[in-house]
């Protein structure tokens, strides 16, 4: 066995725990999952079938598991190979965006975005990860920021911001109840979501701060699947927020980032956060229903709701903004398959950092396309910056003219 | 001679390794164990696991459409074999003997006739699926078709006892209904037991997060 094989099996069979071996057990390779995945529904290729993706730590499962399959590897029969984790590398970090869409159908109840998360960690340790995502990982560890971004990036761009809408924003506030994070999206690209929580901020009477030490929300660990990367960006948010004693960390627009923090981070650390955590949408949602958050007027233009997988099917955030687009949109209108059921942008998991994959990408964006088709808006609605980039890329690349913005900027341009 | 294999020792061994195999796995299952969740819940998770084990019975509206032929042919084939398996005539006298020591009412022969057609047909179906179709063809191993092979035979020779009501057929009926109660701790069919812990996974992770599931 070589070295990176041992690597991948040895991580891969710490990755199996009584979930694990419950859902292998229970898997009849009924196929129903392919039905839910876009990268399968899209393509017609059955290499896509989520579950097949999960092949990798089921073969280890089994050769070191299960009696029969103790046999058959003693005998030098279905045993994993490199090969076998050198193939999936594509699937893994490029036919799925971890949107976990399948696990809401199987039959049998298997999570399968939990079993594919573990196949990630397996991949990591054998070094079989794209290398986009290798490089933004080592970005993140150095600057802090999978793009490279620096303390220097946000002051200028928040210098900017305040000269431009003759606004303050709060730096390094000590004490502060909400430290809000940002993804590197929302420094370089969406600085209008900076504004938008300014303004709404100010207007609510909310004591919030960045921090210029550590702001990114994003975390390449996750994506990766390298859990080791992960904590070590995640402790820098820890420290951070201790040292301005912060009671509730904001997550950005941002559906990986709130997923992390929120579910993930305690389990990663090995221990309970010493702060609260909520999604931008639960915050402007509490406000709004506090009466704290008051609009006015209305955007009249004909508009759907793309709801991002990690904030409403894995992180159940799902009515918070819609209520607060009931406020401002009265021609409000769903897709057919929303909320718990939504389709993926197809970039989340980490494929919109990888370019290899655009190709695939722009192809999946095919369903996204035919919900847009149907529903004929002008507008589309998130609540995702990365999601935000996805749908941008995939309407231009389809010539459709549908204009796509944040939901917080939303609210900011109807604040009372 | 064979006879008195099949209902003597046979069926002593068969039923140990169904009984012992069916533990040894859902021991296996708490004994890997599973890291206590450290993040602050939404919800109750105990909800959320009874939830996804009822709302796992019937498929979602979103995509029902596409997996119409796994749908129908899965209920035709489990629910009739539940009714076959527990409500036959020989199979009520054979429980009654030989486990619970009181009976209940058969189904009659003719509902018999009917369930058995339907559960061939589901069988055959699901079969031909996971033949045809290019996922199931991938993703199926070789202990899902020797499954589904061994529970064809098991019912192609109930049936046949039942029609011809000839000691040989029941006592070969018998034999191979041992054969799949031996096999089915190491297969595929332990999912008739694991779907309850699977979902209870699930729906607790889902419920947790205040997921709807």
């Amino acid at each position: 066995m070589s070295t990176l094989l041992e690597r991948g099996v040895d991580k891969l069979k710490t990755q199996i725990d009584a979930r694990v071996e419950a859902y292998f057990s229970s898997c009849t390779h009924c196929g129903v999952c392919a039905e839910a995945c876009l990268f399968y529904t899209e393509t017609g290729d059955p290499r896509y079938t989520p579950i097949y993706k999960a092949e990798p730590l089921r073969k280890v499962w089994q050769q070191e598991f299960t009696l029969l399959g103790k046999l058959s590897n003693s005998l030098g029969l279905n045993s994993i190979t490199e090969n076998d984790l050198s193939d999936w590398e594509e699937l893994v970090y490029d036919g799925c965006s971890m949107c976990g869409r399948c696990s809401m159908v199987c039959p049998v109840g298997i999570d399968i975005a939990y079993l594919i998360r573990k196949v990630k960690e397996g991949m990591a340790a054998a070094g079989f990860v794209p290398d986009d995502l290798q490089s933004a990982g080592q970005r993140a560890l150095e600057f802090g920021s999978p793009m490279g971004l620096t303390a220097k990036s946000l002051r200028t761009t928040i210098a900017v911001l305040e000269q431009e809408n003759a606004i303050k924003i709060p730096l390094d506030v000590e004490g502060a109840d909400y430290l809000c994070m940002l993804s590197s999206n929302e420094v370089v690209l969406y600085s209008e979501f900076i504004t938008a929580i300014s303004k709404i901020f100010s207007a609510a009477g909310v004591s919030w701060t960045l921090s210029s030490k550590y702001f990114e929300a994003t975390n390449t660990g996750v994506q990766i699947g390298d859990s080791q990367i992960a904590a070590q960006l995640l402790e820098r948010l820890v420290e951070v927020a201790s040292e301005l004693k912060i009671k509730t960390v904001i997550s950005p627009e941002c559906g990986h980032a709130y997923t992390t923090f929120r579910w993930d981070a305690p389990n990663i650390l090995g221990r309970a956060l010493p702060f609260n955590v909520v999604h931008i949408m639960e915050l402007l949602d509490q406000l709004r229903s506090e009466g704290r958050l008051k609009t006015t007027g209305s955007f009249d233009e004909r508009l759907s709701y793309h709801d991002p997988c990690n904030i409403s099917r894995r992180g159940g955030v799902v009515q918070q903004p819609r209520h607060l687009l009931n406020q401002v949109a009265p021609n409000f209108v769903e897709m057919q398959d929303s909320m718990e059921m939504n389709w993926c942008c197809g970039g989340g998991g980490g494929v919109s950092a990888n370019e290899r994959a655009e190709p695939l990408r722009l192809q999946v964006f095919n369903v996204k396309k035919r919900q847009l088709d149907e529903l004929n808006v002008t507008t589309l609605v998130t609540s995702c910056s990365n999601c935000r980039i996805m749908l941008e890329d995939g309407l231009e690349d389809n010539d459709m003219d549908v204009s796509v913005i944040g939901i917080t900027e939303l609210i900011a341009d109807h604040l009372a | 001679m064979f006879e008195q294999f099949v209902n003597g020792i046979f069926w002593n061994f068969a039923l140990i390794v169904f009984f012992a195999g069916i533990s040894w796995r859902i021991i296996a299952v708490l004994r890997r164990g599973k890291p206590k969740d450290l993040s602050v819940p939404r919800n109750s998770g105990i909800s959320g696991a009874i939830m996804a084990n009822i709302r796992g019975f019937y498929p979602r509206k979103e995509i029902a459409p596409r997996i119409r032929m796994q749908v129908i042919a899965g209920y035709m084939f489990h629910l009739c074999l539940f009714v076959l398996l527990f409500f036959a005539a020989p199979h009520v006298t054979f429980i009654a003997e030989y486990i619970t020591g009181f009976s209940w009412m058969p189904i009659p022969y003719w509902a018999f006739v009917v369930a058995s057609e339907i559960t061939f047909a589901g069988l055959v179906l699901l079969w031909i699926h996971r033949v045809l179709n290019p996922v199931t063809r991938l993703i199926s191993r070789r202990g899902d078709h020797i499954a589904s092979i061994l529970v064809f035979i098991v019912m192609l020779t109930g049936c046949m006892a039942l029609a011809q009501t000839s000691t040989e057929l029941r006592v070969f009926h018998r034999f191979t209904v041992e054969l799949l109660m031996i096999y089915f701790p190491f297969s595929a069919l332990m999912h008739a037991i694991m779907f309850v812990p699977s979902r209870a996974y699930t729906g607790a992770w889902f419920g947790r997060r205040g997921v709807k599931v």
